[in-house]
């Protein structure tokens, strides 16, 4: 079940929430939406799933477009929404059974689907309680199941682990993760440990426009800019403005050196260095030969968050 | 064409959800107490047995009664967010409002339902014509499905059940007075206004008359009033 989605465009009032946005999802695939919040990660799964048509663009689904049939798209989709909204008064077998009839499942295979989301999703032991009454993981549980009782093979997940704590946050993706071996899964979050850890692929948006498309460590290759070292020294009776940072500048492939922390004999010293170049070697040396005392050495590589901050602070 | 499972899954939630909240039960035992106390403070002043009294008093109470259990049904699902939930399911926006306007209106049926218990006691004080009885049944049936649909449009206006309330009650209000302000009208409106009020129209059923006109007039509204409710759930696309 592919998803093929050309030229999205969303605008509310005259601000674009989504901005011409393409891309394809292939089946099997899970892709992560991340971006900062207002983005229009929201807006186009809202798009993707029927709730509002877009502006201009067009969205199929294995090959049907959404707004020409829609109830057969609606029919394959299963959606999380954000704040992952449910009925309050309901216990959680009557809410799973209604979802199982408005997705229109046969009624006597009903049972047999909410017993295998009640297995899948941990449910057990809350199966008979009214949905008000349950803590925020399980509640997220349910809104997994219901998105989930019709076996679709499109999952469009809404921030499906926001406001769980670390324990369930594990869960959830573990949960995903073994769901989307099967399923077309798109996700948004914008926890990029979350995208490392249970997607394919991953689309990085900014203002409505997709700043970056690939692998998580695709994306570290190609936006790491260069590396960076933390030193920290003791050199007693030094002034390490006047005489460590130039003794460090000149260190080859050494672009700049900043001076972090200064307590005492101790300071601390981060080297930006060029791009694949090693400099650790060279830098103890200096160590050496200037008789400081070298407490700690700490090479930094770009992670996702860096690039994430790259493409959406500008 | 509407799909009769979708609309009786939507249907059956609501149904169970007034049942299973105090609402339902409070409502109902209000709506009772206040009926049952006019009419048996003006049983006994009455020299023939006849519904008259009730007939008149119900589509007073209908005013708040009405919009009291249509307030939620809409507007409740836009404040939670489920409405989205219920909007990206293979479903119509059609049937979702009239899983919801039967449930009511089965709501309302169920709170008229004890009061055939006046219409025994009436029977067994005298003779009592019973054709003017069940024509004043189905005009309450009638009146209350309009009613419902107003209730409905104004619950999908806003996400706030006592702006809701309000503006159903006022909706409700203008075409129960529509023919009780004529004398202060220009002539020339007066016929259309009295042609709108649903007093008239009810009134006519009431007496034993079940003229097409009237049965067309609550049709067309109710028809209208629940269009008007799609619509306005489809203003998320706009």
């Amino acid at each position: 079940m592919s998803i093929a989605v050309r030229n999205l465009t969303k605008a509310y009032a005259d601000q674009k929430a989504v901005d011409d946005i393409s891309f394809d999802v292939r089946t099997g695939e899970i892709l992560g939406f991340l971006g900062p919040n207002g983005a229009g990660k929201t807006t186009t799964m809202k798009i993707i799933t029927c709730y509002m048509p877009p502006n201009a663009g067009t969205v199929e689904i294995d090959g049907l477009d959404i707004s020409e049939h829609s109830l057969e798209v609606r029919r394959k989709i299963g959606y999380l929404p954000e704040m992952n909204p449910l009925y309050m008064d309901m216990n959680v077998l009557d809410y799973l059974e209604y979802a199982g009839r408005l997705h229109g499942i046969e009624p006597p295979g009903i049972p047999r689907r909410i017993k295998e989301m009640v297995d899948v999703c941990g449910l057990e032991q809350v199966r008979h309680k009214d949905i008000g009454e349950l803590s925020k993981g399980y509640r997220q549980r349910v809104g997994l199941a219901q998105a989930m009782i019709h076996d679709p093979e499109v999952l469009i997940l809404d921030e499906p682990t926001s406001g769980l704590d670390p324990n369930q946050i594990v869960e959830i993706r573990n949960l995903i993760r073994r769901l989307g071996q099967a399923k077309t899964v798109i996700l948004s979050t914008h926890i990029l440990s979350e995208v490392q850890a249970t997607c394919d692929r991953v689309l990085i948006i900014n203002d409505g426009k997709i700043v970056a498309d690939g692998t998580p460590s695709q994306l570290q290759r190609e936006f790491t800019g260069g590396e960076r070292i933390t030193l920290e020294l003791k050199a007693p009776k030094v002034n390490p403005l006047e005489e460590i940072l130039p003794k460090l500048r000149i260190i080859a492939y050494v672009k700049n050196a900043t001076l972090v922390a200064h307590e005492g004999d101790v300071c601390t010293v981060d080297l930006d260095v060029d791009k694949g170049a090693d400099v650790r070697e060279a830098a103890f040396r200096l160590v050496v030969s200037e008789n400081w005392v070298l407490l700690e050495m700490h090479r930094h590589t770009t992670s996702l968050e860096e690039v994430f901050h790259k493409l959406t602070m500008s | 064409m509407p799909s009769v499972p979708n609309i009786l899954t939507i249907f059956r939630r609501e149904i169970r959800s007034y049942f299973n909240s105090p609402v339902a039960y409070v409502v109902i035992i209000v709506f009772l107490a206040i009926i049952g106390w006019f009419f048996s403070t003006n049983l006994f002043l009455m020299n023939f047995a006849s519904m008259r009294v009730a007939f008149e008093l119900i589509p007073l109470v209908f005013l708040f009664f009405v919009p009291a259990i249509t307030m939620r049904l809409l507007a409740e699902e836009q404040k939670s967010g489920t409405l989205e939930l219920l909007t990206t399911k293979p479903i119509r926006d059609i049937e979702i409002v009239l899983g919801k306007f039967f449930a009511a209106w089965v709501l309302l049926s169920a709170t008229l339902a004890p009061t055939l218990l006046y219409v025994l006691t009436m029977a067994a004080l005298g003779p009592l014509d019973p054709g003017p009885v069940v024509s004043g049944y189905l005009g309450l049936l009638l009146m209350g499905a309009v009613y419902i649909g107003i209730g409905l449009f104004a619950s999908s206006v806003t996400e706030n059940q006592i702006v809701a309330f309000i503006l159903s009650f006022l909706i409700v209000l203008a075409f129960f007075l529509m023919d009780k302000v004529l004398m202060f009208v220009p002539e020339a409106l007066t016929s259309t206004m009295e042609f709108l009020a649903v007093d008239y129209h009810f009134s006519n059923i009431a007496r034993g008359v079940i003229d097409s006109r009237d049965l067309i007039y609550f049709g067309s509204l109710l028809v209208f009033s629940l269009f008007l409710t799609t619509v306005s759930l489809e203003r998320r696309k706009w």
